[in-house]
């Protein structure tokens, strides 16, 4: 009990340190919030740039779209608010600094994610949130109490849905090092891959995506579910309701990823 | 002899032909140094792969029944994608850092020693890496694209020599944007800042996110005439698919060397004025 008490100051103090160190340099830190804002911003702006040029996009009027992009993107902003700090792992592991991080006495993935808390993505969670808000509220739902569950539910899930992906993709450096940027292709391409109706997409691509990664449950299926719109691609209504489960396996397959990576880790000795 | 650094001109007068040798060593250095990363560059085409299916699917889609959009038809709206891809690595238009660095560091002394201005070496040695990206990196999304969707040949043979043209003017100004950006670094230290923004303008104001015809015309036409951005990659993909006339084409190109004059001159104004603060911590 004591120890555990002990460690969480330690967790407090680390991130109480990381938190002064970067409000002192003041302007950049307003620079990056606005910068981090701006992201996403700018994701939302190419979904509607890409409605100006058409009226659908794979059968989906815009209002459908934003239900979709809005539960994308906030759960991506707060997933990588709160772990996406791990894709730095890399370059920890390629300088050596992932030893010293596992020589001291608490948890390496903890002291990691509060080794640079990056409280300037705090803009573009709740920017992403906004946008989920707004989206729900014009897109003319047929509010029933499962549904006002559902969108209670969802946003969290998709949170552990994309932190997981953010911790499982991480642990590739522990065996390639070099790995670099292989992990965005996941991240970064998840975000993108699930911004928009997976029936834009096609072939074993999207059947890759959508249900061997679990991509379609992020922010499809639930964003069908809440319309009360029949899938396209002929799955059941129901599908919708599984995100919650589907997050909570990724989560399973994370934690397993990390156990294993972390036992194989050998450093790299420099 | 006043102050002696590397931005004022030598005392004995300068050679064109030890210029050239010198500037030629410096870019094989640069192509060698980065032919060493083989497993990051393979790890780079896996990225660029999955994000050229992302948006080829999706720009795509706008197309909708007529099958073209914006003056593009779908095939050349899959190599615009696919280009694209390949290109970004070519110009490397984000990630680096290594000027702002050796600024932090005061490592940047020892480039200010050296005889060779600042602002030609880190170019020569960016054109070498520029070099290797184009063989690793432009070559297999080129491959691998038509694959999977039907893309778009040139009909004239003089869009080939003209892209090549293009694509070189879009890696020196592309170079000289991010000079600038970590030049910022004699002022800030920090260069967060600066490098976010940049980071984000440069993707959406380049025609990545989507092509800027995609906008309403007088908006894509100021960006165009009056940001450097579209030349670093919308307007070497535009000569690529043939998007508008050759003559159309090469005042494009003519706009691009207009930008990349302009830019290197200015890197070398504001290197000369950093010079002036520039103080170097420790010994």
């Amino acid at each position: 009990m004591a120890e555990g008490g002990s460690a969480l100051r330690a967790y407090r103090s680390l991130l109480g340190a990381q938190a002064r160190a970067q409000a002192s340099y003041r302007t950049s830190f307003v620079v990056d919030l606005v910068g981090n804002v701006g992201a996403t911003v700018f994701d939302v702006v190419t979904v509607l740039v890409i409605f100006g040029v058409t009226r659908e996009l794979g059968g989906f009027t815009l209002r459908e779209t934003l239900v979709v992009v809005g539960l994308s993107s906030s759960g991506f902003a707060t997933a990588d608010l709160l772990v996406g700090n791990i894709e730095r792992l890399p370059r920890y592991v390629r300088t050596g600094l992932f030893d010293a991080v596992l020589v001291r006495p608490l948890a390496a993935l903890p002291q990691l994610l509060l080794m640079d808390v990056p409280l300037r993505k705090l803009s573009r969670a709740v920017f992403g949130l906004a946008v989920l808000l707004y989206a729900l509220a014009s897109a003319g739902i047929d509010w029933t109490p499962g549904r006002v569950a559902l969108a209670v539910v969802v946003p969290p899930a998709a949170v552990v849905f994309f932190a997981s992906v953010f911790v499982t993709t991480a642990t590739v450096s522990f065996y390639w090092v070099d790995s670099g940027e292989l992990a965005n292709s996941v991240t970064y391409g998840g975000r993108d891959f699930t911004s928009y109706p997976i029936t834009v997409y096609g072939g074993w691509f999207r059947a890759l995506f959508a249900y061997g990664m679990g991509f379609a449950f992020v922010s499809y299926h639930p964003a069908l579910a809440l319309l009360g719109r029949a899938d396209p691609l002929g799955l059941p209504p129901w599908v919708g309701w599984v995100s919650p489960g589907v997050a909570l396996v990724a989560a399973s397959v994370a934690a397993l990823a990390w156990r294993v990576g972390i036992r194989h880790y050998r450093s790299t000795g420099s | 002899m006043g102050s002696v650094t590397a931005t004022v001109a030598p005392p004995t007068d300068a050679h064109v032909t030890p210029w050239f040798r010198t500037f030629g060593a410096i870019v094989a250095a640069g192509f060698r140094r980065h032919a060493t990363y083989r497993q990051a560059a393979v790890a780079g085409v896996v990225t660029n792969t999955v994000f050229g299916f992302l948006r080829c699917y999706i720009f795509l889609a706008a197309t909708g029944a007529a099958g073209t959009v914006a003056g593009y038809d779908r095939a050349q709206l899959a190599t615009f994608v696919w280009a694209g891809q390949g290109l970004l690595a070519v110009i490397a238009i984000w990630g680096w850092t290594e000027l702002a660095d050796r600024i932090r560091t005061g490592e940047v002394a020892a480039d200010l020693l050296r005889p060779v201005h600042p602002v030609t070496s880190y170019l020569a040695a960016d054109v070498g890496r520029a070099g290797f990206a184009a063989l690793a990196r432009l070559v297999p999304p080129l491959v691998i694209g038509p694959f999977f969707f039907a893309v778009y040949l040139p009909r004239q043979w003089a869009t080939v020599p003209l892209f090549v043209l293009s694509v070189l003017l879009a890696v020196v100004i592309c170079f000289g944007c991010r000079y600038l950006v970590n030049a910022t670094a004699y002022w800030l230290q920090d260069v967060r800042g600066p490098m976010i923004l940049w980071t984000l303008g440069s993707g959406v104001l380049a025609g990545l996110y989507f092509p800027l015809g995609f906008l309403p015309g007088w908006l894509e036409s100021t960006l165009r005439y009056g940001t450097p951005f579209p030349s670093i990659l919308q307007v070497p993909l535009d000569v690529l698919v043939e998007r508008e006339p050759m003559s159309t084409g090469l005042g494009l190109v003519g706009i691009q060397c207009g930008w990349a004059v302009l830019l290197l001159a200015l890197c070398r104004l504001v290197q000369r004025r950093a010079e002036r603060r520039l103080v170097v911590q420790g010994g």
